[in-house]
């Protein structure tokens, strides 16, 4: 039995046989053919016409559409003018390694730049070209791991791409080598529900087919654990899942209610947020409704949506962001022009300022769809940065009918406005994972910088506090709604520093309030000053550790 | 030299399993057929340079073929393209 440490996301715990999933082929060598050209084509020949044969042989099994697909993918390594392509390097001097790479990357990149609609396509080529390369290698072909039977899946790192393949609702947990607790692999986790480690290197040397308990309160994978340690894991299970049901108002020890709500992206995660005791929503994104629009959709089309998800919360409110589009996730009808830096841009509340018509549609749409309805619809402008955007927003949702506007804080000045932000407006909702990456000049986006993505840092915390001070000041709701309120302890901080409400994905609910109640207010705010005074992330995070009730 | 201009009638444009319908039957063409949207000319027997032209619904392409055979292999493609694979 060996123990690994690494970053425990969410607290759950999981038993059960690990699935490696195969790291990709090294980048093949530019280094010149030995063989000379013909045998190198002679060798491609071969590679592709194994590769060929091996998914027509797929094609028949599966048969019907997905053999239709199958067969499509198989001509595409059969295809002329990307064996032309591999020839002429081959003519140059390259291997046929080298060559086959080369070609499909050429094809990768064209059909990556004609748009969203063909990443389908592409990552089928990359899969052929990895396919035919370890053909040629002789190796096995690394591959997305299948299985019917629930596993934990351990990998490098997963990508986007990746997890598309696989069917999570068999995987029983993560585990990967890289990654931290804002990457891929984390916000997934987070999003299903599902305990994973990651950042942990050892994992690469954790064998394939091995029974592992994964534990992501403690961040340790125990590999072929004894049967005590797996009864004991199989029972903790257990009593986790008995309490997910006990559900109830969220609430410090000593009574202090702090409601804990559901971030929603659509309608489909209704039903999950009532069942995980959501009392209501704290953060509805509008942006599906939008995505691929070549229009904005119209005032009846979006009534009819938002009512869906009103419907589901009668007598609770549901806090809607109004749409935030901007260059990283840029929608035809709003943003024409390519920006150097579309986190600086005009998104949010810029850009919704500058095409007033669909900012008061989708307002007027929301109304009507509130009247409809028992919920208590509440709207807020994101990327608020300006005490005038403020005002402006404020005063247009109530012309159109919707009597408590609110603003996000996600950028710095707003938090540091505070004070004079909430004396215009009726809420504030903090968006931690936007605020975090302004504060601390870091690109949600980019790996390299995950590090300093962390929502612990004080410098964060304390732009928190502004916001909570501001809203106790004025006698103002303030709530968290980014991946921060998700974290058990880190949720302890927020409530200490002012934070009214908390709102996360639906799994994250029962964790949360869990950990809320081992704490009285008086702790919190100890919890808070603790993790203010701390220089780093890590030391906020040991220093609130520390004061844990036992 | 033969040549038609052919509006693509297909609802997803030609793409994936469209594509490998055209290009199976241009393979079988017995002559070599180019197939044109705008500037960009690819094999019309190459899924991979067909699908990378981007064709959708409603786009305006060239077929053109030389030689023996040149009219009926564009008389094939061009039914093909004007068929609705998706309906």
């Amino acid at each position: 039995m060996t123990t690994h440490s690494g970053i425990g996301v969410g607290r759950g715990l999981a038993v059960g046989p690990v699935l490696r999933m195969a790291d990709p082929l090294p980048e093949p060598p530019t280094t010149p053919s030995t063989l000379g050209p013909d045998a190198e084509k002679e060798r491609v020949t071969h590679a592709l016409a194994a590769v060929a044969d091996d998914i027509r042989s797929r094609a028949r099994q599966a048969g019907g559409e997905a053999g239709d697909v199958l067969e499509a993918q198989a001509l595409m390594v059969d295809d002329p003018t990307l064996r032309t392509d591999i020839d002429t390097r081959i003519d140059t001097g390259a291997t046929a390694e080298r060559a086959v790479f080369d070609g499909f990357a050429v094809f990768i990149d064209m059909l990556a730049g004609l748009g969203e609609y063909m990443a389908g396509r592409v990552s089928d080529l990359r899969d052929l070209s990895q396919r035919s390369i370890a053909r040629l290698l002789g190796v096995p072909v690394p591959s997305v791991p299948q299985s019917d039977t629930p596993y934990v899946l351990v990998a490098r790192d997963l990508a986007p791409a990746d997890s598309a393949l696989i069917d999570v609702s068999r995987v029983l947990a993560f585990v990967t080598e890289q990654g931290s607790q804002v990457t891929h692999t984390a916000i997934l986790a987070k999003q299903r529900g599902i305990p994973a480690i990651v950042g942990m290197p050892s994992a690469a040397d954790i064998p394939d087919g091995a029974t592992v308990i994964v534990d992501a309160a403690a961040g340790t994978v125990e590999v072929d654990p004894t049967a005590d340690a797996v009864a004991a894991a199989e029972r903790r299970i257990a009593e986790r899942a008995a309490r997910a049901h006990v559900s109830g108002p969220g609430a410090l020890a000593d009574g202090t209610a702090v409601p804990l709500l559901a971030n929603l992206g659509s309608a489909e995660g209704v039903e999950a947020a009532v069942e995980a005791g959501a009392e209501g929503v704290g953060l509805f994104r509008t942006e599906f409704l939008f995505l691929d629009a070549e229009t904005a959709p119209t005032v009846d089309e979006q009534r009819a949506a938002y009512a869906a998800v009103l419907a589901g919360f009668p007598g609770k409110k549901v806090v809607v962001r109004a749409l935030d589009a901007g260059a990283d996730k840029p929608l035809k009808f709003l943003n024409a022009d390519e920006e150097e830096n579309p986190a600086l841009g005009l998104r949010g509340i810029r850009n919704l300022r500058a095409k007033e018509e669909v900012l008061r549609d989708q307002l007027t749409a929301l109304a009507q769809a509130a009247g409809e309805t028992e919920a208590e619809a509440w709207v807020m402008a994101p990327m608020v940065a300006t005490v005038d955007e403020t005002r402006y927003f404020t005063a247009l949702a109530k012309e159109l009918g919707l009597p408590m506007a609110g603003v996000m804080v996600e950028v710095p000045a707003a938090a540091l406005l505070a004070d004079r932000i909430l004396a215009e407006t009726d809420f504030a909702s903090i968006g931690t994972n936007d605020l975090t990456q302004y504060t601390m000049a870091a690109d949600r986006m980019l790996g390299s910088v995950a590090a300093l993505q962390d929502p612990w840092h004080p410098a964060v915390l304390r732009l928190v506090g502004d916001v909570g001070a501001a809203g106790a000041t004025h006698g103002k709701p303030v709530g968290v709604c980014g991946e921060a309120a998700s974290d058990p302890k880190l949720a302890v901080v927020l409530v200490g520093l002012g934070v009214t409400s908390l709102s996360m994905s639906a799994p994250a609910i029962a964790d949360v309030r869990d950990e809320l109640a081992q704490w009285t207010l008086d702790g919190a705010r100890a919890a808070a000053r603790a993790a203010l005074d701390a220089e780093d992330a890590a030391a906020a995070r040991a220093a609130v550790e520390a004061l844990t009730p036992a | 030299m033969s040549e038609r201009t052919v509006v693509v009638a297909s609802s997803h444009g030609l793409h994936a399993r469209p594509a490998a319908l055209f290009t199976q039957t241009a393979a079988q063409a017995g002559t070599a057929v180019t197939l044109r949207k705008g500037d960009r000319s690819v094999d019309a027997s190459s899924i991979l340079g067909v699908i990378s032209l981007g064709i959708d619904h409603g786009d305006e392409v060239v077929l053109a073929a030389e030689g023996e055979g040149a009219d009926e292999a564009l008389d094939a493609l061009e039914k093909l393209l004007l068929e609705d694979h998706d309906a």
